[in-house]
């Protein structure tokens, strides 16, 4: 850490469509992510919030950074409504098909370019992949200390503090800096956007796009023919179809007739 | 950071958006704020856009305007029991008539207007709530939004009907139940085709329809239907006090009503996609706003900007003109560098000069009128009463239709009052 400078906090995020709003592509029989509802990863905008708590007690920078289509800007200008300085996103066609490991490679080079991190916050695991892998690896490649599923952080005197979710319990990690916290998920509340938030973001110049040629990643490690993993379906749950019968009638006259169905079935006993 | 601009408007409905249009068309600097996720999202009405501002505000409007249908048929129809009298007028309209009405859908039709502000250079910022005035010695100095405050010289509250920010500082007394109304609507899918012919309309034409009588239960207030290009606006006004005092809830009100023969008869086939209330403030200049202050002007619905008449409804085309007016006081001012309720007095010249205060002192007396119960349960039966009577032959012996009539009234109203009723209408209409 700089002496006395501001810290450097760098927030990993993804955007995924929301989940209760989840529609399947008939077609690819996978999940589909453009024209639905999205959302800030939930898990994702837990270490967001306690970026911000940090920066509501000393003077930091936060950094939010994703990679994937220019639709994430959506997810990019919420960050910088709820309080971040600035955004970085990592979008490139050649990306598309990645699986965690390109994407934590990708996301790592990202990071390194934009250098003088302290700390590096992400969220467990994403709702619409559920891997956890990407922080694990991100930490590996940059070679730094990692504290997984975390309710709690602090920094006390330069190091970060952190209360983690073991199988049985919790366990309190101390790390210095640099390192990676990966976030659970609801462990805490985001806040919601600020009016100056969303001014700054109005005001424009807070969001950057980089290509891999920017960054300078190697199109050889990235994108669907250098993933290891592949989706290969989507199963959607299909509900059992319904009788839907409808009684008519006056209010009386149709729980009547409901009643007697109710007892015919055998459902209720008269 | 300390945020500054010259105009700060609360809620970007059609007052709103109109305000801030036409306040960064004179140069200000403007931060149209509104709480809902796009503008429009927290609107619902019937209903029906009286277009004649657009003309001077926006002179290209029609070119992509989210118009439903041109209103071309207007009806007023009485129900009782399971019969129905309706009086139709018919008369085409073209989009560059003057007079032109549309029917409309509030999030579609609120976010295009919110986006014309945006492109004259407003600056509009959606999903947040302004939560307070920023008040400095009784003066208003901009507003305070969460852990916010923006400065402001002067600061249009356009948020619309429940006026809290309005009420709390001090502009608008509390909302009592005499003086609002509960709107509910539902939008019911249907084939355009199929409006067109149950309607008798032509491809961009449409009906609107007023139903007094049964629609309400004998509750003081009344039913509507507007035809959209592919769906049909069902739905009630119904006094709030009224709800209140007999008991009754308002989604009961509105099953009897949309059950009705005449009704069913319209919808048959139709899918509900949405089901939608809003709260109307009844009074007009009754509301007793003060839309004049130091560093603020109220415009809109949060001014009581609405004329209910019982044959027109109005909100959209004053809120409008209100925001209008609102741009044209803020610039007068600016000349005189006072922002002061007296730098702002001309707010009021130019309400009138759009004849926004001239009929909603026309129609002030309408309120009050339209407080008589008879109107709403009694009447309707009576002509509905003699109308069945008139056009029935059924080999018993006929009256003429001067017996029928007082046959009919016979017990059930005096002919004073009644004439006395008639007379009071015609002064308040």
């Amino acid at each position: 850490m700089p002496a006395g400078g501001p810290l450097r906090i760098l927030v990993c995020i993804k955007q995924v469509p929301k989940a209760q709003e989840l529609q399947v592509d008939p077609k690819t029989q996978t999940l589909k992510r453009v024209g639905v509802p999205s959302e800030i990863n939930p898990p994702d905008a837990n270490a967001l919030e306690f970026a911000l708590r940090i920066k509501d007690r000393m003077p930091a920078e936060i950094v939010v950074l994703s990679m994937g289509p220019t639709s994430f800007d959506e997810s990019l200008e919420r960050s910088i409504g709820m309080g971040a300085d600035r955004a970085v996103l990592l979008t490139d066609r050649i990306l598309g098909g990645s699986d965690t490991v390109p994407t934590a490679h990708a996301l790592s080079e990202t990071i390194k370019k934009i250098g003088g991190y302290d700390l590096i916050l992400c969220g467990e695991e994403t709702t619409d992949a559920s891997t956890g892998h990407v922080g694990p690896g991100i930490a590996g490649h940059l070679d730094i200390p990692q504290i997984t599923y975390i309710s709690e952080l602090d920094i006390v005197d330069g190091k970060v503090r952190a209360r983690r979710t073991a199988e049985d319990g919790s366990e309190w990690w101390e790390a210095a800096m640099p390192c990676l916290v990966t976030v659970n998920f609801g462990c805490n509340k985001p806040r919601a956007p600020t009016l100056s938030g969303k001014i700054r973001v109005k005001r424009g110049g807070v969001i950057v796009h980089w290509s891999c040629a920017d960054v300078g990643i190697d199109p050889n490690k990235v994108g669907l023919k250098n993933s290891p993993t592949i989706v290969a379906k989507v199963d959607t749950v299909h509900l059992p179809p319904r009788a839907r019968k409808l009684f008519h009638g006056e209010p009386w006259e149709a729980v009547a007739q409901l009643l007697k169905a109710l007892v015919k079935d055998g459902v209720i006993r008269p | 950071m300390a945020e500054r601009f010259d105009a700060v408007v609360v809620g970007a409905g059609p007052a709103g958006s109109a305000a801030a249009l036409a306040l960064a068309r004179e140069k200000f600097s403007v931060l149209l704020v509104e709480r809902g996720r796009a503008a429009g999202a927290k609107n619902m009405f019937g209903g029906r856009v009286y277009a004649w501002p657009l003309f001077d505000l926006l002179p290209e409007w029609e070119k992509d305007c989210p118009v439903e249908r041109f209103v071309t048929k207007e009806s007023l129809v009485f129900l009782s029991g399971g019969a129905s009298l309706s009086i139709q007028f018919e008369s085409p309209r073209a989009s560059t008539d003057r007079a032109s009405s549309f029917t409309a859908l509030r999030p579609r039709f609120d976010e295009w207007l919110a986006k014309k502000a945006e492109a004259a250079g407003a600056m509009l910022i959606t999903g947040i709530r302004v939560d307070e005035l920023l008040r400095e010695g009784g003066r208003v100095r901009g507003v305070v939004a969460g852990p916010d405050r923006i400065q402001a010289d002067l600061v249009v509250v356009a948020e619309g009907a429940m006026g809290p920010l309005a009420q709390k500082a001090g502009l608008l007394p509390d909302l009592k139940p005499e003086s609002v109304s509960v709107g509910v609507k539902e939008t019911v899918e249907l084939p355009a085709a199929t409006i067109q012919e149950r309607f008798n309309v032509g491809e961009k034409e449409g009906a609107a329809v007023v139903y007094a009588g049964d629609a309400s239960m004998g509750l003081r207030g009344g039913g509507f239907l507007y035809t959209n290009k592919a769906s049909v606006s069902l739905g009630l006004v119904v006094s709030a006090e009224d709800l209140a005092r007999k008991k009754v809830e308002v989604q009961e009100v509105m099953e009897r009503f949309r059950l009705h023969p005449s009704v069913q008869r319209l919808i048959k086939g139709g899918k509900v996609s949405e089901y939608s209330a809003h709260l109307v403030p009844e009074l007009g200049l009754g509301m007793k706003a003060r839309y004049v202050g130091d560093g603020v002007l109220l415009a809109g619905d949060a001014a009581g900007f609405l004329i209910n008449n019982g044959y027109t409804f109005r909100g959209v085309d004053l809120a409008i003109a209100s925001g209008i007016a609102a741009a044209r006081a803020a610039v007068d001012a600016r000349v005189r560098g006072d922002f002061s309720a007296r730098g702002l007095a001309s707010y009021e010249r130019h309400l009138r000069a759009l004849n926004v205060l001239t009929d909603l002192e026309t129609f002030r007396a309408t309120g009050g009128y339209l407080k008589n119960e008879r109107l709403f349960a009694l009447y309707p039966k009576l002509l509905l009463g003699i109308t069945e009577k008139v056009y029935t032959v059924d080999g018993s012996g006929k009256e003429k239709i001067s017996e029928i009539v007082l046959d009919e009234m016979k017990g059930k109203a005096p002919l004073l009052k009644m004439l006395k009723d008639l007379l009071d209408g015609a002064r308040s209409m």
